[in-house]
C-alpha cells in the first residue's frame, strides 16, 4: 500500500473509531461499577449490578413487551391498510385517484407527531388515551407504506393477473396470491424501517401514555433517564443499553437488509 | 366498477388518514382562530388575534431563532462529514465492514437513548468532557447550563446520530459512478482535488440536494433530546419549535395558542415540500 492509501487507511480507522467511541463508553459505564464511570483502568472488575439495579428500578420488561405489542400490531395494521390502498392505486384508474394520492403524499411531510396538539383532542373523544392501540392508530395509514407499495406493485407483469383471474381468482385473490408475495422484498424493506422507527418514537407516546402498562420502552428510558430522577450515570447506561439492545442485535444480524432499506426509505 | 372498487380498497386507510392527517390540519387552522377559552369564558371567535400576539412573543421569535441556528450548526457539518465517511469506506481498505458500520450505527438509536449517553459527557466537572479537559489543565464548563453553548452542545450531538444516515445515500451515489471517469481525469493530469471539485461533486449534486431537503425537515421534527438535556432551557436557550409547542399545549395548557405556533409549523413543512418536489425532478436521472 503507498503512504499515501496508508494514511488514508488509517484516518478513516481513526474516525470510525471516533464514531463510535460514544456507544463504546456506554458498554464500559454498564459493565462496571460506578466507581470506574470515567477511570478507565483496564483491570477494572466487570459487573451486571447496574444491569440489575435498572431492572430494580423500573419495569423494563413490560416496558419492552409493551414496545413489542405497539410495533408488532402496528407492522400488522400498516400491511393491510397499505397492501389495499396500494393495490387500488396501482391497478384501478378510478375517478379521484390522483388527487387522492397527491393528498396520502402530504402525510409523508406533516407526520401525526406535527399535530400532537389535534390529535390528541381526537383520541380523548374516542377514549383512547393511554392505550397502546392509540399509541399506534394515527400511523396505520401510512403514507410511504402505500407509496413504496404502490411502486411496487406497478412493476408486477399485468399478465400475471390475467393469468390469474382466468385461474378464477377475484380482486382480492389477485392481491394475495400474485401481487403480494411478488412484493415481498419491498415488505421486508418497509417493515424494517416501520419497526426501526416506532420502536424509537418518542413525542407521540409521550404525550399519549401515563401509566407502566401502556409506556413503550422509550417513553420509559425517558422518564428514568432524566436527570432529576437522580439515577446514577452507570444505571442509566445500563437502561439504555437494555431498551435499545433487540434492535440493535437485529441490526448486527442483518446489516445489509438494514442499510438498504433505510435507502429505500429515503430515496422515495 | 373500477371505481368503486378502487375506492372501496382505499376507504380503510382513508379513514385513518383523514382523522389523524387532514382534519387536523383543518382543525389546527380553525382553532388558531379562537380564544383560549376557560370555565367561566368559553373559547370564542377572535380573528387573526393569536397571531398578533405569537408576533409580540420574544419566545416565538427565539424558538424560530434557535431552529435556523440549529439548522444551519447540524447540515452543513453533517452533510460534509456524511461525504467524507461515504469516500472514504467506498475505496477498499481493510475493516471496511467494520468502519461503515462504526458510522452507520448512531441512526438506528433512539434520540433518547443517545440523549442518555451525551447527557454524561456533557455534565459539569464530572462529565467525560470536563475530565478530559481537566488532565490538560482546562476548568470544567456547564455545557448545557450555559446559554452562549448549550445549542452548540446540542448541535455536536445531532451532526453524530445523522451523518451515517447521510452517508448511506452518498455511498449509494458514488458507486453509480463509473471507476473510468477517474482513470480519465488521471490521464489528463488532474489532481484528485480538482477531479472531486470538477466532476464528482457536479455528480453528486442530486444527492446533496436531496439529503439537504431531508436534514432540513429533520431539523425542525427533531425534538425528542430536549426533554432529557434541556427542556429546552437554560431561558429558552436550546428550545425549538416543536418543543415550544408542546410545552405550550401540555404544560401552559393554552391549546389555541399551540394551534397558533403549529400553523406556522405547517407553512414552513409546505414551503420545503414544494421546493423538495422541484427537485424531485433533477435527482431522476441517477435513479
Amino acid at each position: 500500500m503507498s503512504p499515501r492509501g496508508a494514511l488514508e487507511t488509517g484516518a478513516t480507522w481513526l474516525l470510525a473509531l471516533l464514531w463510535i467511541s460514544p456507544l463504546l463508553y456506554a458498554l464500559w459505564a454498564a459493565f462496571h461499577p460506578a466507581e470506574f464511570a470515567v477511570t478507565f483502568d483496564p483491570l477494572a472488575p466487570l459487573t451486571l449490578e447496574n444491569f440489575r439495579e435498572a431492572l430494580a428500578r423500573a419495569p423494563f420488561p413490560r416496558y419492552m413487551l409493551n414496545t413489542f405489542i405497539l410495533v408488532t400490531m402496528l407492522l400488522a395494521a400498516q400491511f393491510v391498510l397499505c397492501t389495499l390502498a396500494a393495490y387500488a392505486f396501482a391497478r384501478y384508474r378510478f375517478k379521484g385517484a390522483d388527487i387522492a394520492f397527491a393528498l396520502v403524499l402530504v402525510q409523508l411531510m406533516i407526520a401525526p407527531e406535527i399535530l400532537i396538539v389535534e390529535n390528541y383532542a381526537t383520541l380523548a373523544h374516542l377514549g383512547l388515551v393511554d392505550t397502546i392501540l392509540g399509541i399506534g392508530l394515527p400511523y396505520m395509514a401510512s403514507a410511504f407504506g402505500i407509496f413504496l407499495l404502490r411502486q411496487a406493485f406497478k412493476s408486477t407483469p399485468k399478465e400475471l393477473e390475467e393469468a390469474a383471474r382466468l385461474e378464477g381468482c377475484g380482486t382480492l385473490g389477485v392481491l394475495w396470491r400474485v401481487y403480494v408475495p411478488l412484493a415481498r422484498p419491498t415488505y421486508l424493506a418497509y417493515g424494517l424501517v416501520s419497526v426501526s422507527h416506532h420502536w424509537n418514537n418518542f413525542l407521540w407516546p409521550l404525550v399519549v401514555t401515563n401509566s407502566v402498562e401502556t409506556r413503550p420502552l422509550t417513553v420509559g428510558l425517558g422518564v428514568f433517564g432524566a436527570p432529576e430522577s437522580g439515577v446514577d450515570w452507570s444505571v442509566v447506561s445500563a437502561a439504555t443499553l437494555l431498551s435499545v439492545a433487540p434492535l440493535m442485535l437485529a441490526f448486527l444480524l442483518f446489516q445489509r437488509q438494514f442499510v438498504q432499506s433505510f435507502m429505500r426509505a429515503g430515496i422515495r | 366498477m373500477r371505481h368503486v372498487i378502487g375506492w372501496l380498497l382505499l376507504t380503510p386507510a382513508a379513514i385513518l388518514l383523514i382523522a389523524f392527517t387532514y382534519w387536523p390540519i383543518g382543525a389546527t387552522v380553525a382553532d388558531s382562530l379562537f380564544s383560549r377559552g376557560n370555565p367561566i369564558r368559553p373559547s370564542r371567535f377572535i380573528g387573526l388575534e393569536n397571531y398578533a400576539l405569537m408576533a409580540d412573543d420574544p419566545i416565538f421569535w427565539q424558538v424560530l431563532w434557535n431552529n435556523a441556528l440549529f439548522a444551519l450548526g447540524t447540515i452543513p457539518a453533517s452533510i460534509t462529514l456524511a461525504l467524507l465517511m461515504a469516500l472514504m469506506v467506498n475505496r477498499a481498505l481493510p475493516g471496511r465492514a467494520l468502519a461503515r458500520m462504526a458510522f452507520f450505527t448512531p441512526t438506528i438509536l433512539p434520540m433518547i437513548a443517545v440523549a442518555n449517553i451525551w447527557l454524561f459527557f456533557y455534565t459539569p466537572d464530572i462529565g467525560l468532557i470536563d475530565q478530559i479537559a481537566g488532565l490538560v489543565g482546562l476548568p470544567g464548563h456547564n455545557w448545557l447550563g450555559d446559554p452562549d453553548t448549550v445549542l452548540g452542545a446540542i448541535i455536536v450531538m445531532t451532526v453524530w446520530k445523522e451523518a451515517g444516515f447521510f452517508m448511506i445515500f452518498y455511498l449509494a451515489a458514488l458507486q453509480t459512478i463509473p471507476p473510468e471517469l477517474w482513470e480519465a481525469a488521471r490521464l489528463e493530469g488532474a489532481a484528485r482535488w480538482t477531479y472531486f471539485r470538477r466532476i464528482l461533486f457536479p455528480l453528486l449534486m442530486p444527492t446533496t440536494l436531496f439529503v439537504l431537503i431531508n436534514a432540513i425537515l429533520n431539523s425542525f421534527k427533531l425534538v425528542d433530546h430536549l426533554f432529557i438535556l434541556t427542556k429546552g432551557g437554560p431561558d429558552n436557550a436550546s428550545n425549538l419549535l416543536l418543543y415550544y409547542i408542546f410545552e405550550t399545549a401540555f404544560s401552559f395548557f393554552d391549546t389555541t395558542y399551540a394551534a397558533t405556533l403549529t400553523v406556522v409549523l405547517l407553512a414552513l413543512l409546505a414551503v420545503l415540500s414544494l421546493v423538495q418536489y422541484g427537485v424531485l425532478d433533477k435527482r431522476i436521472h441517477y435513479r
